[in-house]
């Protein structure tokens, strides 16, 4: 379960910093915190198992039918990793405290981060394939929110969309990929997988899958010609790039490239395309990077060569260059987040980033310089840091592969090995070295230790694995690389190879020509500015700009913001499909005999097709074309009544009443005739589109009344069970209250949302504003009836009100057995109330409510999971009903069903639902200008005080 | 008896369908009240029409008529009134804020 945990927690800790916000940016920041550390102290616990050789795994069956499994794996490549997200992780977190100013909202960022933290560590951890893509996607997605976190900048929003566009694109290759890659193996999980190497590389979809797959890993891992929205989605805030761009995101690809190596590496395929574009990655980004000005841009297009330079290590195909670019991923990670952290802080306190107008900040910003000088020698490849060690490996590596001619490889590595000495050099020496400079944008100076403590502890790492790399990394490298190559494997690393080393010589040139190009930048960078080069945003754009501008024309033709065009483009459009479909399929006619016409039915058939032409025709004039929906509805619960479906019909009346009289209450403030608008072919077309839709569905109905059940319908079931097992006769109640609960519950929570939506949306037209004013000057003037609580109706429903409240009773408590339960007990019971509000006023039935609506809602619901939750005290599941027969002396035996408490539940979250809306129209009519009125028997308007005598 | 219940299900979607391509609220809430009845009306007959048969379980009966559908339906009629209120009090919040009960967007909006 461990390993789930660790995935999980993330997200869990993604939802505190939106509530721990409002204790303040510390609180927020140490509480996300601690939820990181959680997880990398569980993992932790987790590391000495998985550095003596084991993997860890937790297996939870989710959708076995499709293979799709929370498996999680923990071995060494998932320890490293899962370590530098979580562990870079919290140093984020804390350099992010005291990064973002008080005008971001914190809250969000922490939630976005947790966000993003979670899907890199269930990528890392998942040994299902298909819940490692979702958790991919999702990275896609979080890493979008993060780079768009500055939603007023537009190359942070532009940045985004191109970051999304491209990963989420690759995304979509990798699940192809994968999916082949499981049907090769017979299998989604990798431990499977990983076995199946013979397998998948003797498939004829090899091919198509590795190159499917490597389109994700090269697109999220910005290897070329993909490389083009790294440097774009710097506009997201600094500690995201330090994040994304050092041990996450970006590294995801080279994560997945690593895990697969053991079934996808080693085939001359692997190694052409891999190595290839690792290679030129490298060098193009080394290249760029020196030109940069932005520091930030500087880092962007050095992340991508070194990026290019892992990769080009995984394709050689050896054991030994993938334990060199395991060794590099880790030594990456470290000295590049503490160099984006850097750029952030100068960027923090000088106010710009362009190496243009920075210079000499080591005398103001010693600490910051520091750090700053550890790092970009470590990524220049300076012996002791650790970015020598794994540069170093990787020379000598690249000296023993051949790639067409023997000193090719070798050459264009030492080249790429001199730019980015270059470019580090470029970095350190025009930000800080030089005579100080008094034209920077803002005094800089060094920042509290909160800034750059992360950054620092970073750089103690690059020189504590620099200076001793075999105590401090070699066990964790050994481990990874044991697992990535899945054969047991120990790094040798070293300072010193020996002066027969070519690595050594190689460096040796690289570190002179760096100084070189340096030296020569001013010359060197008029030359760049005056090559063409291709603006990879320009063709980006480009590419999509058609494809946006379709996607909007067809949106804006088909959904213009016109309701009735959207309503009848989607029924003409369905009505279309099914009319073709009917047309080229074959037809036989319904075999199952029909019920035979009688009279009663036929009559109530004609009032139910006039009243509903008449609705159609009538409809301008509001009032009638409400009763008329009344009779309309009357009939059908007639109907429903006639068809043996008393529950039913008892529903539909009760439901008529309410509705109607909701309506009357909405009509009260609306016009009451709707004005002649549609000429009359747009009135025809709608006729015509109407009509069809209507035959078509008519059609159907009768298609299928006269066929019988393709499949014998489950309801057998629920008869033959009807009694014995859920110890109610009505069949209907007790699919409601027991075989389907589970629906029920929903729906009654639903019902219950809604009546406080209700409320809520009133509550909101109350508030001061156009609507109340419009409220407050709507009714003045309106003629009434004369006597506003006829005594007789007062005294009528007042008898009435208990009997009702009986019956309602009475039909709560034999629903088990005979039609009624819980659904028509509260609408009685509601409708008796109702009928008090409107013989005797609201204000004299709201003196006498002793129960407020909410809390009558709030009960019901609470009972029905009561009832549900109860079944767990017994060991039986959630809503499983229990019943028995008690005899009570003088009374027949009755039945006990836990049922009935879930149906009683039903009855108050109906009943409170029901008067909350109704209650909730009468509070705007008192704001339109409904008068209180306290006397039962008011008459109104109220008799005129007598007139003075003039 | 199929016949009818079938017209009727047509016809009431139509009328209901007409109803919400009228361009005001009102008439759009009446449409909608009147495809639930026909949905529901479509829903039930699923089960197929049968008359005089009971969904109460007892020793005597001639036969059952089929309960799933009407327990489906049931439920269904209470929804669809806490939707309709729902639509309701939007129309009034629309007509009472914009003062007016269009329900196309207009051109400048």
């Amino acid at each position: 379960m461990t390993l789930a945990l660790i995935a999980a927690l993330p997200f869990l800790g993604a939802l505190l910093p939106g509530l721990a916000i409002r204790a303040g940016r510390t609180a927020c920041a140490t509480l996300t915190g601690a939820v990181t550390a959680t997880a990398l102290l569980l993992l932790a616990l987790e590391a000495p198992a998985v550095l003596s050789g084991e993997t860890v795994t937790t297996r939870i069956d989710w959708l076995p039918a499709l293979g799709l499994n929370a498996n999680f794996r923990l071995d060494g490549l998932g320890l490293l990793f899962a370590g530098l997200i979580l562990g870079i992780g919290l140093l984020i977190i804390l350099y992010a405290r005291f990064y973002l100013s008080k005008s971001d909202p914190m809250g969000v960022f922490f939630t976005y981060l947790m966000l993003f933290q979670g899907a890199m560590v269930g990528i890392v951890l998942s040994d299902n394939i298909l819940l490692l893509l979702i958790f991919w996607e999702l990275t896609s997605l979080s890493s979008f929110l993060l780079i768009g976190y500055w939603k007023h900048l537009a190359e942070g929003r532009q940045g985004a969309r191109m970051a999304l566009a491209v990963t989420g694109g690759g995304g979509l290759a990798l699940i192809a990929g994968m999916l082949i890659l499981g049907n090769i193996a017979g299998s989604y999980d990798l431990s499977v997988i990983l076995t199946q190497k013979e397998a998948i590389q003797s498939s004829d979809w090899y091919l198509p899958a590795l190159i499917l797959i490597l389109l994700g890993c090269f697109t999220k891992s910005a290897q070329f010609p993909f490389h083009f929205w790294l440097p774009h989605a710097m506009a997201a805030p600094t500690p995201v790039s330090a994040y994304l761009h050092s041990a996450t995101m970006v590294k995801a690809g080279i994560f997945l490239m690593a895990r697969l190596w053991p079934v996808l590496a080693g085939t001359p395929e692997w190694f052409w395309i891999v190595t290839t574009t690792g290679l030129i990655t490298l060098l193009i980004g080394a290249k760029i990077a020196f030109f940069k000005d932005d520091l930030k841009a500087l880092l962007a297009f050095s992340t991508v060569s070194h990026l290019g330079l892992i990769t080009m290590l995984l394709g050689m195909g050896t054991a030994k260059a993938a334990t060199v670019a395991i060794f590099h991923i880790l030594n990456h990670a470290t000295f590049k987040a503490a160099l984006f952290m850097t750029a952030g802080i100068v960027d923090h306190e000088t106010h710009t980033r362009d190496l243009r107008r920075l210079g000499g900040l080591r005398h103001r910003m010693p600490v910051t310089f520091t750090i700053a000088l550890i790092a970009s020698l470590s990524m220049a490849g300076l012996p002791p840091f650790n970015g020598f060690l794994s540069k170093e490996m990787m020379l000598e590596e690249a000296a023993h592969t051949s790639l067409g001619p023997a000193w090719l490889l070798p050459l264009l590595a030492t080249v790429a090995a001199l730019w980015s000495v270059a470019y580090s050099f470029r970095f350190l020496s025009h930000a800080f070295l030089g005579p100080k400079r008094c034209d920077i944008p803002h005094p800089p100076q060094d920042p509290g230790f909160g800034l750059w403590a992360a950054p620092a502890l970073l750089a103690l790492l690059v020189i504590l694995i620099g200076l001793a790399p075999m105590t401090t990394a070699a066990w964790l490298v050994d481990s990874a690389a044991t697992a990535t190559i899945g054969a047991t494997t120990e790094a040798y690393i070293t300072h010193w190879h020996g002066l027969g080393s070519p690595a050594l010589w190689m460096s040796l040139a690289a570190i002179g020509g760096g100084f070189a190009l340096l030296a020569g930048f001013p010359r060197l960078r008029a030359l760049w500015d005056a090559t063409p080069k291709p603006e990879a945003k320009r063709l980006f754009d480009a590419t999509i700009a058609p494809l946006a501008a379709a996607a909007r024309t067809i949106t804006r033709t088909l959904h213009d913001g016109a309701l009735t065009r959207a309503i009848a483009i989607g029924t003409a459009a369905i009505a279309a499909t099914a009319a073709y479909a009917f047309a080229t399929a074959t037809h036989a006619p319904g075999t199952r005999p029909p019920l035979p016409v009688q009279t009663v039915p036929v009559i109530a058939w004609l009032l139910l097709m006039a009243a509903t032409l008449g609705v159609a025709l009538l409809h301008r004039n509001r009032l009638l074309a409400l009763l008329l929906t009344g009779i309309i509805g009357l009939i059908t619960s007639l109907a429903f009544a006639w068809l043996s479906a008393p529950d039913l019909a008892l529903t539909q009346i009760t439901v008529e009443v309410v509705t109607v009289i909701l309506m009357l209450l909405a009509l009260n403030f609306l016009p009451k005739e709707t004005p002649r608008e549609s000429t009359a072919p747009r009135r025809t077309r709608d006729a015509v589109i109407a009509i069809a839709a209507g035959t078509g569905i008519g059609a159907l109905a009768y298609a299928i009344m006269t066929r019988d059940f393709a499949f014998p319908p489950i309801s057998a079931y629920h008869l033959a069970q009807s009694k014995p097992g859920a110890g109610g006769t009505n069949a209907v109640n007790t699919i409601i209250v027991d075989f389907r609960g589970y629906d029920t519950f929903g729906e009654i929570i639903v019902l219950g949302i809604a009546a406080l939506l209700i409320y809520a949306l009133a509550d909101q037209l109350l508030n001061p504003g156009p609507a109340n004013d419009r409220l407050r000057g709507l009714l003045p003037n309106r003629d009434r009836a004369g006597d506003r609580h006829p005594l007789l109706m007062v005294m009528a429903t007042r008898f009435l009100l208990p009997l009702a409240l009986m019956i309602g009773v009475f039909l709560y408590l034999r629903g088990h057995n005979l039609p009624g339960g819980g659904f028509v007990a509260g609408l009685v019971v509601a409708i008796a109330i109702v009928l008090q509000y409107m013989a005797s006023g609201l204000a004299w039935s709201e003196a006498r409510q002793r129960i407020d609506h909410h809390a009558l809602i709030a009960a019901g619901i609470l009972i029905a999971a009561g009832a549900g939750v109860g079944a767990w005290a017994f060991g039986a599941r959630f809503l499983s009903s229990s019943y028995t027969y008690v005899t009570i002396w003088p009374f027949e035996t009755f039945e006990l069903a836990t049922a009935a408490i879930f149906d009683l539940g039903v009855f108050f979250c109906v009943l409170g639902a029901v008067l909350l809306t109704l209650n909730t129209l009468s509070r705007l009519a008192r704001r339109a200008g409904e008068t209180r009125s306290d006397d039962p028997y008011s008459i109104d308007p109220p008799p005129a005080p007598p007139q003075e005598a003039r | 008896m199929e016949a009818l219940i079938a017209t009727a299900i047509g016809a009431l979607t139509a009328s209901g369908l007409y109803l919400m391509l009228r361009q005001r609220t009102f008439p759009l809430i009446l449409g909608l009240t009147l495809i639930s009845y026909a949905v529901n009306l479509f829903l039930f007959a699923s089960g197929r029409l049968v008359t005089g048969l009971p969904a109460i379980i007892a020793k005597d009966a001639p036969g059952y008529t089929d309960p799933l559908p009407q327990a489906l339906v049931l439920t269904a009629i209470v929804i669809s009134f806490g939707m309709t209120a729902v639509i309701v009090l939007m129309s009034l919040g629309a007509w009472l804020s914009g003062g007016h009960d269009r329900t196309d967007m207009d051109e400048a909006e």
